[in-house]
């Protein structure tokens, strides 16, 4: 039987009921939420149930929404089912004070530098990481780059004030 | 005298193995990387790899910049098959934006992706030759990865960092030079393969360097997200060709090569193997592209005006074209806001493109899932056990690439 998105969305109901939430298909891959205490128990059991077999973790990031009060941030997984080949998208957010999510290395093993990439770049602790420092910026940083708040461009510069094209 | 000593680490006296710098200007590292190894004697008991000696905020500079302006930067993930990163940034605007390409289109990007795929297996191959002390192979095939860079700059104009094509297609159809430096490598390429491989695939001495040198099993590959010809050679026939086709590929006919041992051997016959499928797609591509008549067969970009660049000389004499050119290249349009995930097999693996936008000109969030960033974690439970001489090989057998690791 090929895995429908329609089939997956039930299962989760079916097993999680409305704390796995809104559900979307944007170009067609399914995407949905789920709150951050239960980020583990839905990977885990998107991995374990044959029927689903989501054992591919494609990628993890995360984004920043400073204007989504209490859910600033967002963990992104990136799950892919190689026997029926479908992919999903599975979110998590979090607050930025307190931007502790589970870590999925037991799970994956290739999570393992993903989530130092994002924790490095957005600073998400993921709690139960075997080895959670930064990996592409310098060990002294003290801030996390990527964070919206960090603009590009020095704000000092004067020479680029352009209010045409919006820099 | 006695307050001048050198300070040593604690228990560096104590201690029974030796710490060994590999990198990260090691020759042998091929790219800006370290891997802090604590060996034995020759042995490695442990692998501690350092990255991001290159980082260049790549996806932070994206969040500011139009969607033309991203291209440049992908060129220099994976600098040995630049091509493959560009179209699978436009493809992805394409999917963004809704762009339907015509055939033609399609199949010349296939021509482009499959040279680039040679080009970055050709290099890879010959310098895991090169690392075992077999230097023949790879000036060997040198002249031939000029031809590819020649065949690209005849389309583009320019050889290593690409920025080839356009958003709907390419910038200017092919000229007949460039068609027939193509039939030119079809027809004398594979000769050089074959010679290629009779210089290493029985290759005694390559053969006991390789064999058993780095395995990994199809489970911990795929746990570890390994993807492209490192999980091809554990025995998983995942290609993002055959599995979410894009370009038309699904047209074609090729076969996925597999191994089973997943060790550099196996890797490097996969990657020899690819390459023979590589020129079946392109002489397909060819046939079809001659297959094309009258107007069909001058199509080289979809009909965008809102993204596709305006002809040069009309830029140069009228008013609209220039304007449209204006809005074009300062991103004065808004995109429409969505998420998309488009991903592309790379030479070396699955190229992802993970792209947010909320309405307006420049990514609110793009990703790169840069796969040799995902399976270079793994360095260290393939050289576990091995000899130092073995995990030089590993790490050229892996194709990692410094700039696309880095992002």
């Amino acid at each position: 039987m090929a895995l429908t998105n329609e089939y997956i969305k039930q299962r989760l109901t079916e097993k999680f009921g409305d704390q796995v939430q809104n559900f979307q298909e944007p170009y067609g891959m399914l995407t949905f939420e789920a709150p951050k205490e239960l980020n583990l128990k839905v990977l885990q059991y998107l991995f374990d149930e044959d029927a689903l077999a989501f054992r591919f973790m494609t990628d993890l990031q995360a984004v920043h929404y400073p204007d989504n009060k209490g859910r600033e941030l967002a963990v992104v997984y990136h799950l892919h089912s190689l026997t029926e080949n479908v992919r999903i998208r599975f979110k998590v957010f979090t607050d930025i004070q307190t931007p502790d999510v589970f870590s999925a290395t037991a799970l994956f093993s290739g999570a393992n530098w993903m989530e130092r990439e994002t924790y490095d770049f957005y600073g998400v602790n993921f709690v139960g990481h075997p080895n959670l420092k930064r990996i592409l910026n310098v060990d002294e940083m003290d801030y996390f780059p990527m964070r919206k708040e960090f603009p590009l461009e020095e704000q000092t510069r004067v020479d680029k004030d352009d209010d045409m094209f919006g820099r | 005298m006695s307050d001048h000593h050198i300070k040593l680490p604690e228990g560096s006296i104590e201690k029974q193995t030796t710490t060994l710098n590999l990198g990260p200007t090691h020759p042998a590292t091929h790219g800006v990387f370290q891997n802090i190894l604590e060996l034995d004697g020759e042995r490695i008991i442990s692998a501690e790899q350092t990255v991001g000696y290159i980082h260049r905020a790549f996806e932070k500079i994206a969040e500011r910049r139009p969607l033309y302006q991203i291209t440049p930067l992908t060129d220099r993930l994976n600098y040995c098959s630049a091509p493959i990163n560009n179209m699978g940034w436009h493809i992805t605007c394409e999917k963004l934006l809704g762009v339907k390409t015509p055939k033609r289109v399609d199949y010349l990007r296939i021509i482009i992706m499959e040279l680039a795929r040679i080009a970055d297996h050709l290099i890879c191959n010959s310098i895991v030759g090169v690392d075992t002390g077999a230097y023949t192979g790879f000036l060997y095939v040198m002249q031939y990865r000029e031809l590819i860079y020649e065949i690209y700059e005849e389309i583009c104009g320019s050889r290593l960092t690409t920025n080839i094509g356009r958003i709907g297609g390419f910038e200017r159809n092919f000229n007949n030079t460039a068609f027939e430096k193509i039939e030119k490598f079809l027809k004398e390429y594979p000769k050089v393969l074959q010679e290629f491989e009779n210089l290493f695939t029985r290759n005694r001495i390559f053969m006991e360097r390789t064999i058993g040198c780095g395995p990994i099993s199809a489970e911990r590959a795929l746990n570890y997200g390994f993807t492209g010809p490192n999980l091809r050679a554990a025995g998983v026939d995942y290609d993002v060709r055959v599995h979410t086709p894009y370009s038309s590929y699904e047209e074609f006919d090729f076969e996925i090569p597999v191994g089973s041992t997943g060790d550099c051997y196996d890797r490097y016959l996969v990657r020899n193997q690819e390459m023979w499928q590589s020129l079946r797609i392109i002489e397909q591509a060819m046939r079809k592209l001659g297959e094309f008549k009258g107007k069909d067969a001058e199509v080289f970009h979809a009909d965008i005006p809102e993204y596709y660049l305006p002809e040069k000389k009309d830029v140069y004499t009228k008013m609209e074209a220039l304007i449209w050119h204006f809005k074009i290249i300062m991103g004065e349009i808004d995109m429409p806001a969505g998420e998309v995930y488009q991903s592309v097999e790379g030479a070396n693996g699955e190229l992802g493109y993970y792209l947010i936008t909320d309405g307006g000109r420049t990514p609110y969030r793009l990703h790169f899932r840069r796969p040799c960033f995902i399976y270079y974690q793994a360095y260290e439970e393939l050289t576990k056990g091995s000899m130092l001489s073995d995990a030089i090989i590993v790490m050229s057998s892996l194709n990692l690439i410094a700039g696309e690791m880095d992002a």
